[in-house]
């Protein structure tokens, strides 16, 4: 017997939420293809496909009702959120390691829906650029820097048949992030390392409009309710704060706040990952710091790891830490003092 | 100068379907063949029956009175003849039966004679008094025991009349404040006088515009106030309305007259005046009937009219209706019989049907997306509790604040994964409120045995004492009485007493035909008093507590 | 090499005295154990683990002499918190050790001779009367722990179980299909 509530929220599902954020995916990932070609939507197809094969493999494995499961879309945005993480024009078997690893091993193996500790997109990306760090830089340069982008149909020969028609070195080019990285290592200065045309106005040319567009799309999201404002402003704030400090501290070899915030990766985990709500935290004050915390690590890491991103190892540290956070900022109930006016 | 008002947080807005049954006036039910009028209409102890079978009552006599302090008398609604005190379905969610008087009308609709109670110049304790004889309950949906609420308290600052009426389809309030607004305000008045409240808020969700009208319009010249607040799901929720009305919150585990505020609702003080004023008890009210029936509507119902008739009265169930709910949407529950009768509590029936209320979907496991949290209107993680409550860990439900929740329904509502939520804190909470039951029945327990063995030791002690004494005087007198005949005596009384008995007990069921039977009916007597003595021991006793 | 086991034996002995120091500085003053566990068990008096009363169950409990899942009313639940105040492994109730519904006693008072032997029994005085006056029962005093069925001269006093009523009905654990292929079906 089910008691009251009789009623429900209209159009409200768990699939419906999920296609809201893949709705809010949409103009990123046409900016990425408008300006690196339309191998992201191969590797987008690739993605899809695999998770869903994992999904439907453990859905049938646990038992339960395996329709509605199978269709609640969550796989999907997880294989699109790895997508837009790793380089397109891989080999297929690079994104089916990865979504296994998401699907199976980060999300089924704690529990399915809901019960993953871990960001399972990030948990695939980060098994990929441990196992498979060559891979993970081969990214496609902007169209007008590279000699050819490959286009659709070449782009599946490359992910299907490996490297074939056209060669990396056609298309590929250091990211911005990989730049700064490998150049200032070998001792290159910063000033000549911003005159590599791989720059644009505000970060990587093509890049930053693909973070303009994952903004727009997080926006949707906050407009539609879904995530609320804590995590995406704490998040930024702190890549500002944290890259203005370190760029204070170390002129010569840090980057500033706005190179950090227009980086594609900065605002899809601003948007997108730090605020999936299975592994970050459900409290008001708790996002703000689960956020906060995982801008800062972000922009450390990236300016002192040994990758040249650090939003997803930002994000997975974060994830352990967000039960215990959680614990530590339950909001005020409504009649317990603490800080409140309670009575008169 | 306006009064400010306010907010809570989270809340709902959901489709409010008030216009099918808020448009007509209110329509006074005819006569019911027969009443049956439930002991338990109110929170706390249920009434003790006052009558028996076969006395004629009048209408608004007492047939159920006071148990204990947190308890309210039961009237009958119409004059006739009592035809007994029986189980019978209740509107209650667990759908079980309960205690009734069943009362067969007489069509003549006597009713014992009224008197007006002088309440401006009776001390309040003594109008208290009077009131409590009259039945009133909250009849907002808490059926708290009035008398209790208006017993003149020390500080009361505010008196709060909620007219919000914010759950979906229930007008009852609504068609109340449009049609006897100044009837309302005089028992207003009379629940301020008694409570020496300073200050009066009537709030009245902005979606009722002549509710307000009439009600500023009854409040003029009273120094009451007419507060429209928002809409929005649950402002009339009592701790709720406080807030919006006064921005206090009502510390945990404490009540609203511990900062000086008394809420009402607006039927409440419209009965209240009916009981001061006319000197009638409390047997009928408005009930709206709406959702899938012909004539949506709100009814002026007796107390104890079945519901099917007032399901007929409304024009009857469409082709299509799903079952019925008591009260609205969000906080009513399901009805499992027509025939329970309608109860001081009843505010609403709805007509479901899938169109109307379609099925909740299959719930998915939580996503924690934190809608829920964002809904609660007194800030709580609902999704921690559930998680708590689903794998029984009650402890650490209650640590989440548990006990905090009002079971509004508003995490229900908006989950996307459709979970059942609320239903989770209700069986952690009354599992939790089981358990505190029995932990003060073992506490009790354990006081009472150990008083009875120090009364033992006592008794050993004093015995001895005695005896010390006895055989002393025994020793100074000489005499030494081997047998002592006073307990031989005792010994054989008792022997007989027991042959007596059990002589009585073997001719105890007398029945007259038993004498010459043949073997086979004797067989088949002889099978029925085993059965007989089985069933005897499965015997219930209802409601040991 | 000497250094190092030196450094060693100083960070430990410092800890030591540190901790000996807190224990006795900071020991909580706590019920005694005996407490703990008879606040946990029922307090029925009924006898059927064993013991005299709850009392001298715990008292058992406390000093190892006796099993934690002796007590048929306190029911799994009174188990599983002894295993935790005890920090013992969880075990089902023994043999023949099953709870019963809970019930009260109820006398029979056309036959009852009043000779006070019931009164005598309960554990904790829920039976009124006096000698050669009709007995009866407090309902709500009543543990239902059965010892009063036994002297009863003329057996007229018999268990009756307390059924769900309106007033004790507790809402149920929800529950809805897990397989909705199956329901289709
Ligand atoms: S609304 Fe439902 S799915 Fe979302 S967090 Fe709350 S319980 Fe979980
Ligand atoms: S039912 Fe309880 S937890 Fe849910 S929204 Fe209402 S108060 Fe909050």
């Amino acid at each position: 017997m089910i008691g009251s509530p009789f009623v429900q929220r209209e159009q409200n599902s768990v699939r419906r939420t999920m296609i809201e954020v893949m709705i809010a995916l949409i103009p990123g990932t046409l900016a990425h293809a408008w300006f690196f070609g339309p191998g992201i939507l191969v590797s987008l197809l690739v993605c899809g496909f695999f998770a869903l094969f994992f999904e439907g493999f453990a859905l049938l494995m646990r038992g339960g009702a395996f329709g509605t499961m199978i269709s609640d879309g969550s796989a999907l945005v997880t294989a699109w959120l790895f997508a837009l993480s790793v380089p397109p024009l891989a080999p297929w078997w690079l994104y089916a390691v990865g979504i296994l690893f998401a699907i199976l091993v980060a999300k089924h193996l704690y529990g399915g829906l809901g019960q993953n500790p871990f960001n399972p997109a990030m948990v695939g990306y980060a098994v990929l650029i441990v196992s498979f760090p060559n891979y993970m830089t081969q990214w496609p340069g902007p169209a007008h820097l590279v000699n050819h982008l490959p286009s659709l149909s070449e782009a599946f020969d490359l992910v299907f048949a490996g490297q074939g028609s056209v060669s990396v070195d056609a298309y590929t080019m250091a990211s911005p992030l990989d730049t700064v990285k490998t150049l200032l290592r070998a001792g290159v200065a910063k000033r000549d390392i911003l005159g590599n045309p791989v720059f644009g106005r505000l970060s990587g040319t093509g890049l930053e409009w693909v973070a303009l567009m994952y903004l727009v799309g997080g926006l949707y999201l906050m407009a539609r309710r879904l995530i609320t404002w804590h995590v995406p402003v704490a998040f930024l704030a702190a890549v500002i704060v944290t890259s203005a400090v370190l760029q204070k501290i170390d002129p010569g070899h840090n980057m500033g706040p706005v190179f950090h915030l227009f980086t594609a990766s900065a605002m899809l985990g601003a948007f997108f990952i730090a605020t999936d709500p299975v592994s970050g935290c459900g409290t008001p004050r708790g996002k703000l710091i689960f956020a906060g915390l995982a801008g800062f690590l972000a922009i450390v890491i990236r300016s002192y790891g040994g990758y040249p991103d650090g939003v997803a190892f930002a994000v997975l540290i974060m994830n352990v830490a967000a039960p215990f956070i959680d614990a530590y900022t339950q909001p005020r109930v409504y009649g317990h003092a603490k800080g409140g006016k309670v009575g008169r | 100068m306006t009064q400010p008002i306010f907010s809570f947080p989270g809340g709902l807005h959901p489709a409010d379907h008030k216009a099918e049954s808020n448009t007509a006036a209110i329509v006074p039910a005819p006569l019911s063949a027969r009443y049956r009028v439930p002991m338990r209409q109110h929170a706390g102890n249920p009434a003790k029956p006052l009558v028996l079978p076969g006395e004629h009552v009048l209408k608004g006599q007492a047939i159920g009175c006071l148990d204990g302090r947190i308890s309210a008398t039961v009237h009958a609604p119409t004059s006739g003849r009592v035809v007994g005190v029986e189980s019978y379905p209740i509107p209650h969610p667990s759908g079980l039966t309960d205690r009734c008087v069943v009362i067969e009308s007489d069509g003549r609709d006597e009713a014992v004679p009224a008197s007006r109670l002088d309440w401006r110049n009776l001390a309040p304790e003594a109008v208290c008094e009077e009131l409590e004889d009259m039945g009133l309950v909250g009849l907002g949906g808490a059926v708290f025991p009035s008398h209790i609420k208006l017993e003149p308290a020390a500080g009361i600052e505010t008196l709060i009349i909620n007219g919000a009426e914010c759950e979906p389809w229930i007008t009852c309030d609504d068609r109340l404040m449009r049609e006897r607004a100044g009837e309302i305000m005089a028992g207003v008045e009379i629940a301020r006088h008694l409570l020496g409240a300073r200050e009066v808020l009537v709030g009245i969700e902005d979606n009722k515009p002549e509710a307000i009208a009439a009600m500023r319009a009854a409040c003029a010249g009273t120094g009451a106030k007419v507060v429209v607040v928002p809409t929005k799901y649950p402002s009339g929720g009592a701790k709720q309305l406080i807030e919006l009305l006064t921005g206090l919150e009502i510390p945990a585990g404490k009540l609203s007259t511990d900062i000086g505020i008394q809420v009402f609702n607006v039927a409440t003080s419209y009965a209240l005046w009916r009981a001061a004023e006319l000197g009638e008890a409390l047997v009928s009210r408005v009930v709206t009937v709406t959702g899938h029936v012909a004539r949506p509507g709100n009814y002026e119902v007796r107390v104890g009219t079945p519901i099917e008739e007032l399901l007929q009265l409304a024009g009857g169930e469409l082709p299509g209706a799903t079952g019925q709910l008591v009260g609205g949407p969000l906080m009513g529950f399901d009805l499992e019989d027509t025939r329970a009768p309608v109860t001081k509590g009843v505010n609403c029936i709805i007509v479901t049907s899938d169109a109307l209320f379609p099925p909740r979907p299959r719930a998915m496991p939580c996503i924690r997306c934190g809608q829920c949290a964002l809904a609660c209107p007194v800030r709580l993680q609902p999704y921690e509790m559930y998680l708590y409550a689903k794998a029984k860990d009650l402890d650490k439900a209650k640590a989440y604040n548990l006990a905090d929740c009002i079971e509004c329904g508003c995490c229900s509502y908006v989950c996307p994964s459709h979970i059942p939520l609320v239903d989770y804190y209700r069986f952690a909470k009354s599992e939790l409120l089981a358990r505190g039951r029995e932990q003060r029945a073992a506490e009790t327990a354990r006081e009472r045995h150990e008083f009875r063995s120090f009364r033992l030791e006592r008794e050993k002690q004093e015995k001895a004492e005695r005896l010390g004494k006895k055989a002393g005087e025994r020793l100074e007198a000489g005499a030494v009485a081997a047998d002592d005949p006073e307990a031989a005596r005792k010994k054989a009384l008792l022997e007989a007493a027991i042959e007596r008995a059990k002589k009585a007990k073997e001719a105890a069921p007398p029945p007259a035909n038993t004498d010459h039977l043949s073997a086979a009916q004797q067989a088949e007597v002889d099978a029925i008093e085993a059965r007989r003595a089985q069933a005897g021991t499965e015997q219930t006793v209802a409601d040991k507590t | 090499m000497i250094m190092a086991i030196l450094v060693m034996a100083g960070i430990g002995l410092m800890l030591g005295i540190v901790l000996g120091w807190a224990e006795v500085r900071f020991r909580v003053a706590e019920d005694p154990l005996v407490e703990k566990i008879d606040k946990i068990l029922p307090q029925t008096q009924c006898g059927q683990c064993g013991f005299p009363g709850c009392r001298p169950y715990a008292e058992a409990i406390a000093k190892h002499e006796a099993d934690i899942n002796l007590c048929p009313p306190g029911g799994e639940h009174g188990v599983r918190q002894l295993a935790d105040l005890l920090g013992v492994e969880f075990k089902p109730l023994g043999a023949g050790k099953e709870p019963k519904p809970k019930s009260v006693a109820v006398i029979d008072e056309n036959t009852c001779i009043g000779c006070t032997l019931c009164i005598q029994a309960c554990p904790v005085d829920a039976i009124i009367g006096a000698s050669k006056q009709m007995h009866t029962i407090v309902a709500n005093a009543c543990t239902g722990c059965e010892l009063c069925l036994a002297p009863c001269p003329v057996d007229c006093i018999h268990m009756e179980v307390i059924h769900e009523s309106v007033g004790n009905w507790k809402w149920r654990y929800p529950v809805f299909p897990i397989h909705e292929e199956a329901k289709a079906a």
